[in-house]
């Protein structure tokens, strides 16, 4: 017989974020008015319910749908939107990398430029986000669980990471919890498990290999969003709603974004996809060379970091999307699909898609019917394919194609799609992400002899340290300027910003499948791209090792490199800010 | 004799310390910059006596009249329901919530009367049997002073500050560990409860989350919210001057430093002008 503890509950959540902060919230004031209501429970994998991460410039259309007499002062950092722009950056620096097509777009943006930047006249629709909201996802989420508890419908509890779906005869009848100090996670059986784990969770992971996906299904598109929350000067003339997307630098596939929020605040932060073909694509230097372009540091100066954060962003939108139900289970959220990758908006859909579970489960709830998958396909499917959230996402579906093919095909691209309603897109081969990165030679072998290339290999190699920053010395970026307020080393980025920690019981969720594989590896992606520095080079030269007193659990080890594992783990980033 | 105790644990809620915390100047007096926004948790102190006082009730369970722990809490309601989300998974206890401004230490002596009044109302609490624990310090703008006064307030002579341990004797009685200078510890004994522990840090590491434990506690948290009354707490006060310690440190973490090296930097730090 098993020793594992476990427990029956009616429904049990897996992840709070945006997802399920909008399902719980459309059942819990139900929940509150009925006799004898089910038991609704939320496990988080984070220490805190405001410890997410992401850049919120919303349309907020499902999130004000929920609280039709939404006061964004009520909300910490919140603010409509009152300017948006959309800016062209030059490259001050002359070191990006920048195809002849982009020197010659740079050549005519040149000429009427305004500290390096060019604003464009016209922002398309399908990008503004106009009557919006700027908001702190963290601050979000920390309000939204403060309105449902004070429900007592739901309960939340954060610190508990989900390890593992529970399948038997193909239904879904709850979740394990992790291990924790060597003890067995405990069974929660459930009648419905909701699914919001995001795009690397280890429930909706192991949901797509036992169930399968549907045709047509591929999760090739990724990036990473790395931001910092800065406390702007206090001479800073820009309003709180202020929003700036950026492209062109500090590489021509990183876009970048910065809001302003009250309270002199601001986000700041980019996105390095997957398809940026660099073998070292760091996210964090990048990060720092964005702030320092001359038109945003003319606004950054003398700033403080606040915060910083970074996570896998799942950016191949509705050809993404899995599986929604099944017996015993419904997906919501960023890992069903629901990111609009043409309009960059991810939190309202997310919202959307759980106020569409919501709603279908008051339906089954009064019906007294199961939580089948026929069930929940003609409540919760039925909500979600005729809503406005599946219509738009059909529309972005390939959008972002031709970013297969450079970053002017895929800016045309995105803009054919987004004119045409999706009817016009350019058409591209799709590859994984951990094959499209491109060997150093192929990479940097027209800016860097080979052998040079070699000499700065070992001596990384010797010195126990990744490459990126040594090959972006050389390629030419400028040395950071550290000045212990703003400009600061990853390590400190990781403290004094993120406030990374490590939580005690629980075991690595990272870890090397094959570490001989490791051994014979040249390309090491692993630790050049982790956004916190817990995957670092061995002292003796083998397989890397793996520190989870840094790791952010951004996941993105998960999608650069399949000999690597990525589990339910304890711990991350402690900062509330982001 | 059934060595069983009812535990009443005193504790407040501070911002949580891994945030940035700037001191500002708010309408009320000394406060943190943006302190809306930061999440909270259960005073680091507190949290020690709350995880002894669970241990001790588990250890002498007793048969009935079997051993309890309460939680009296002073804050503002929201976000003590947040707090408890984290601490009511840790160990089993029964909240008693007070409504009223967090950091709450602001002056000693409304809070104890609070947390007095709060103790009183308990029903079913057995004063004989009566264990009152609290952190000799806290994180938020303590005075160092509440644990005593509530003591006072509630009738309790036994009084012990910067409690390390506590042992129970065959015979019921309390054997305490309290810090005193030196790296020392005074050992005293009482023939048993009613007492007052005000703990340092105790000896028991932080408990896993327990989802059991969670559901249990929840069954009578959310009405313990709601009953919560308002407090009136620092009315009136104000504050002559506010100054910040001369002495600051950039926290730093570094891996593998020497014990001398550390010893080093700490005279360095205390030394400083």
């Amino acid at each position: 017989m098993s020793d594992r503890p476990a427990m029956e509950v009616d429904i049990v959540c897996v992840g709070f974020g945006p997802a399920t902060g909008g399902f719980l919230h459309t059942i819990a004031p139900r929940l509150a008015e009925m006799e004898a209501p089910p038991t609704v429970i939320c496990y988080e994998r984070a220490d805190g319910l405001a410890f997410g991460v992401s850049g919120v410039a919303t349309r907020a259309r499902g999130i004000r749908a929920s609280f039709p007499e939404l006061d964004p002062s009520q909300i910490p950092m919140a603010a409509p939107i009152h300017e948006e722009k959309l800016l062209y950056l030059l490259d001050p620096t002359g070191a990006s990398r920048r195809s002849v097509p982009v020197r010659m777009l740079d050549a005519i943006a040149g000429l009427a430029h305004d500290n390096h930047a060019v604003e464009l006249p016209w922002i398309p629709g399908f990008l503004r986000k106009d009557g919006g909201l700027v908001l702190s996802i963290g601050q979000f989420n920390q309000w939204v669980s403060e309105q449902l508890m004070m429900t007592g419908a739901v309960q939340v509890w954060p610190g508990m990471p989900v390890a593992e779906p529970l399948i038997e005869k193909g239904a879904v009848l709850g979740v394990r919890l992790a291990d924790q100090n060597g003890e067995p996670g405990m069974d929660i059986r459930a009648a419905l498990t909701v699914v919001a784990d995001g795009p690397v969770g280890p429930v909706g992971r192991r949901l797509d290999e036992h169930f399968g996906v549907p045709p047509g299904f591929e999760r090739n598109d990724w990036a990473v969003g790395s931001k910092m929350v800065v406390e702007l000067p206090s001479d800073c003339p820009l309003a709180p709603g202020t929003v700036f997307h950026t492209i062109g630098f500090p590489e021509p596939d990183i876009f970048g974004f910065f809001y302003v929020h009250p309270g002199n605040l601001a986000s700041v932060g980019i996105f390095v996809p997957s398809w940026f073909d660099s073998p070292v694509r760091t996210s964090y230097r990048y990060l720092q060379h964005y702030m320092m372009h001359p038109f945003l540091w003319q606004y950054l100066k003398r700033g403080k970091l606040r915060s910083w954060g970074a996570k896998s962003l799942q950016e191949s939108g509705r050809r993404g999307e899995p599986w929604l139900v099944g017996d015993g289970y419904a997906r919501i959220g960023e890992g069903s699909g629901s990111t609009n990758v043409l309009s960059g908006s991810g939190v309202d859909e997310a919202w959307s898609t759980g106020v569409q579970l919501g709603e279908s489960v008051l339906d089954l709830m009064r019906e007294k019917s199961p939580y089948t998958g026929e069930n929940l396909k003609r409540t919760y499917v039925r909500r979600r394919r005729e809503s406005w959230l599946d219509k738009e996402s059909r529309v972005a579906e390939n959008a972002r194609n031709g970013f297969q093919r450079g970053f002017l095909t895929g800016l045309i691209g995105m803009g054919m799609a987004g004119m045409t309603r999706g009817r016009v897109t350019v058409h591209a081969s799709r590859r994984a992400s951990q094959d499209r990165v491109r060997s150093m030679e192929e990479y940097f072998g027209r800016r860097i002899p080979q052998p040079e290339i070699s000499r700065i290999e070992k001596q990384c190699h010797t010195d126990g340290v990744p490459l990126h920053d040594r090959l972006m010395d050389r390629l030419g970026w400028p040395p950071i300027p550290f000045d212990g307020e703003m400009l600061v080393s990853h390590q400190d980025a990781l403290l004094i910003g993120g406030k990374v920690q490590g939580a005690a019981g629980f075991g690595d969720h990272v870890w090397f499948v094959d570490r001989e594989m490791c051994e014979l590896c040249r390309r090491r992606i692993c630790l050049e791209m982790c956004s916190g520095e817990a995957i670092a080079p061995a002292k003796d030269g083998g397989a890397p090792v793996f520190d989870r007193e840094k790791c952010v659990h951004c996941g993105a080890c998960l999608w650069n490199c399949d000999n690597i594992q990525f589990a339910a783990g304890g711990g991350g980033l402690h900062s509330a800010e982001n | 004799m059934s060595n069983s105790f009812h535990i009443v644990v005193c504790g407040g809620i501070v911002p949580d310390p891994l945030q940035t915390l700037e001191p500002a100047i708010g309408p009320n007096g000394p406060a943190l910059k943006n302190e809306l926004l930061l999440p909270h948790v259960l005073d680091p102190w507190a949290a020690h006596a709350l995880y002894e006082a669970a241990h001790l009730a588990k250890a002498h369970a007793g048969s009935p009249p079997v051993s309890k722990v309460w939680l009296v809490s002073l804050a503002p309601k929201a976000k003590l329901q947040q707090v408890m989300m984290t601490v009511a998974q840790r160990v089993p206890f029964e909240l008693v919530a007070v409504d009223g401004p967090s950091g709450g230490f602001t002056d000693s002596f409304d809070v104890a009367e609070a947390l007095a009044g709060a103790i009183e109302g308990v029903p079913g609490l057995d004063r004989a049997r009566l264990l009152l624990f609290g952190g000799w310090e806290s994180a938020s703008r303590a005075a160092g002073a509440t644990m005593q006064m509530v003591g006072e307030r509630l009738g309790i002579t036994e009084q012990f500050q910067g409690v390390d341990e506590l042992t129970v004797g065959e015979d019921g009685s309390l054997r305490i560990l309290e810090r005193v200078e030196g790296g020392q510890h005074q050992v005293s004994v009482c023939s048993g409860p009613p007492a007052v522990l005000g703990w340092a840090t105790g000896n028991l590491p932080e408990p896993a989350n327990s989802p059991q434990i969670g559901m249990q506690n929840m069954r009578l948290m959310m009405s313990a919210l709601q009953k919560a009354k308002p407090a009136r707490v620092g009315a009136g006060c104000t504050f002559a001057s506010v100054a910040l310690p001369k002495q600051q440190r950039e926290t730093r973490v570094v891996k593998g430093a020497g014990v001398e090296e550390i010893a080093r930097e700490i005279v360095e730090w205390v030394t400083a002008e």
